[in-house]
């Protein structure tokens, strides 16, 4: 198979869309995996904690 | 500063600062007698001066502090009033400019001082130094801050800084000079792109390495922002900059891209300068110090890590917006005006998120002139995205194109979000890094947002009006099928938008100076809050419900 403009655009436009939409459904099973919910309530709290020094 | 180093530390420091200033006088040998040898001579003043100054210091006692029990916040304080000093100069050369589209004489028929040359130290000058400056600044604070560790690194923070300033006062004299590779927002020459990728790459390890130090189990999302900022831009400046000069003691280069990959790659990087540059990092800055000031956790965590994978990988395809109606194929400008369409959503659930956490707090925003600042920024966020990606649908771009409204676009982003998320972001900064209690002067504070508003807001509508007048006027035919206006007559409609967008931008220079008034201000004659004593509550945090 010749490897030119038009075999590049047949794959963008298939595996292109494919590793989108593989991403796409990674991110949201990360983002709302269960075990998930406390890392981040804990994550978005801890920025409001009030020490200003490194933890040891 | 420097005698916060210990003396080895001090030393390390003066061998790079003398090989910087041999580097420089090595320019200045090789390019005797071209503009070159002008930006040897900088180098070389400026490197060594520093190193004057680190030599001066080289037997000083060694610092008593227990450094690892404190953050790292000399670098930070540096890169808080370098990004202020260049807003004033970037925002004045910006009104300097835009006075002379509207009265051509004050280009004082000098070439240093023409629109052309001009123009580039403006651009270069509010995103770059400006902007540059305050993400260096502030991504800083944020990652040591959120991952409880100190900075991985003594003297890599100054160079990621001075290194990345000396690149900016190279670039800008360059311009001056007419040196210049024409690709906008991209316009320094190889050498000083060389520099540039040994900078950001000891930036990207620096951060890298302070992430892999902290003591949070979680990356707290800001700095996700922040690490796409940084990689991002080093993928993009390394592509769009590969060139090969036309000798070694030549300031000349030629990029390696041909004909429309040129124009792709530009645009590529073009617009992902507006996406990890303008936006990623500022982005970060929201989601901490928004948060931080409102006292308030962000809305809803997850839709900040879905918006950010959208945001990173739907910009990525959205560059080639930039050459509709051009030599480009049409399905790769038709993928670039998709992209940008679907951008809307990551764009718009990130100010969404911004807006909701405030909810419920309006009458802090009310109050409280600094939260304002990063409300406006975030309500500027979603008017300038929809925006962007109605503009970048076809035949809408047939219209705006060429035309004054992409300026007033760019503005509506750059005035309206970024450098107001940034100073949002140092008045909240400022006092915790300097230990006050509060900025000097909350009226002040209050004078600068409401210059910032005004400004912004006429800057904006002048070049709305202008720039449709102007694309309409364009495409204006007669009964014959010939154009009805000369470009000459358009540029006679312009006047009074140009007189308006002039004075828009002086307001905001005038906000500008205003803000770094109080932040001397507020360092000089402050009292401490240090002295007295340890005022934090006993226990870390409330408990929150629901953890």
């Amino acid at each position: 198979m010749e490897l030119d403009h038009t075999t590049l655009v047949a794959f963008s436009k298939s595996w292109g869309l494919f590793y989108l939409f593989a991403f796409f459904i990674g991110v949201i099973i990360y983002a709302f995996w269960p075990s998930n919910r406390k890392r981040f309530t804990r994550a978005k709290h801890s920025i409001l904690e009030r020490d200003d020094k490194p933890w040891k | 500063m420097i005698r916060q180093l210990t003396s080895s530390e001090r030393q390390t420091a003066a061998v790079l600062l003398l090989g910087v200033t041999l580097a420089g006088l090595a320019l200045a040998v090789l390019g005797y007698g071209n503009a070159l040898a002008v930006h040897g001579v900088i180098t070389a003043v400026l490197a060594g001066g520093l190193l004057f100054y680190v030599l001066s210091a080289l037997y000083a006692p060694e610092p008593d502090e227990d450094r690892q029990s404190a953050y790292y916040d000399d670098p930070i304080k540096v890169g808080i009033g370098l990004a202020m000093a260049w807003a004033v100069f970037g925002m004045f050369m910006g009104v300097w400019v835009a006075a002379q589209l509207a009265w051509p004489d004050l280009a004082f028929d000098a070439a240093w001082s023409g629109f052309g040359r001009l123009r580039p130290t403006h651009t270069t000058g509010v995103i770059f130094g400006f902007g540059g400056n305050a993400l260096i600044a502030t991504s800083f604070h944020v990652v040591q801050r959120t991952s409880r560790a100190r900075l991985a690194g003594q003297i890599s923070p100054w160079f990621v800084l001075l290194g990345y300033n000396l690149f900016c006062i190279v670039a800008v004299t360059g311009y001056f000079m007419g040196i210049t590779q024409s690709k906008e927002y991209a316009e320094p020459e190889w050498y000083a792109d060389l520099w540039l990728v040994i900078v950001w790459v000891t930036y990207f390890l620096l951060y890298v390495r302070t992430i892999a130090r902290r003591k949070e189990p979680h990356i707290y999302v800001a700095n996700w922002y922040f690490m796409a900022f940084i990689l991002v831009v080093a993928m993009l400046h390394i592509v769009n900059n590969l060139a090969l000069p036309i000798s070694f003691g030549e300031a000349k280069s030629y990029t390696v891209w041909a004909g429309v990959q040129d124009a792709m790659v530009q645009w590529w990087y073009g617009h992902n300068a507006v996406a990890f540059f303008l936006t990623a990092g500022f982005l970060g800055m929201l989601y901490y110090y928004l948060p931080v000031r409102a006292q308030r956790p962000i809305f809803s965590y997850r839709l900040s890590i879905l918006s950010f994978w959208g945001i990173t990988f739907f910009y990525m395809w959205a560059g080639s917006h930039h050459l509709h109606y051009t030599a480009l194929p049409y399905w790769v400008q038709t993928l670039g005006m998709t992209f940008s369409v679907m951008l809307l959503v990551p764009s718009w659930a990130s100010a969404g998120n911004a807006l909701l956490t405030l909810n419920g707090a309006w009458h802090r925003v009310r109050d409280d002139a600094t939260l304002r600042f990063m409300m406006a920024a975030a309500v500027f966020y979603g008017l300038s995205t929809f925006e962007g990606s109605f503009m970048a649908i076809r035949p809408v771009n047939s219209l705006s194109h060429y035309t004054d409204w992409t300026i007033g676009h760019v503005h509506a982003g750059a005035l309206g979000w970024v450098a107001l998320i940034t100073f949002g972001s140092f008045y909240t900064l400022v006092p915790s890094l300097w230990k006050r209690e509060r900025m000097y002067s909350a009226g002040l504070v209050e004078v600068h947002f409401w210059l910032s508003i005004a400004g912004t807001l006429i800057y904006v509508f002048a070049m709305w009006n202008s720039g449709i007048i102007q694309g309409l006027m364009w495409r204006t035919y007669t009964e014959e099928g010939t154009l009805a206006y000369s470009f000459l007559d358009s540029l006679v409609a312009m006047y009074p938008y140009y007189i308006a967008r002039a004075f828009g931008g002086l307001l905001f220079l005038i906000g500008a100076v205003v803000g770094c008034y109080n932040i001397w201000m507020t360092v000089r004659s402050m009292p401490s809050t240090a002295a007295r004593g340890q005022d934090l509550p006993a226990a870390p945090a409330p408990a929150v419900p629901g953890e």
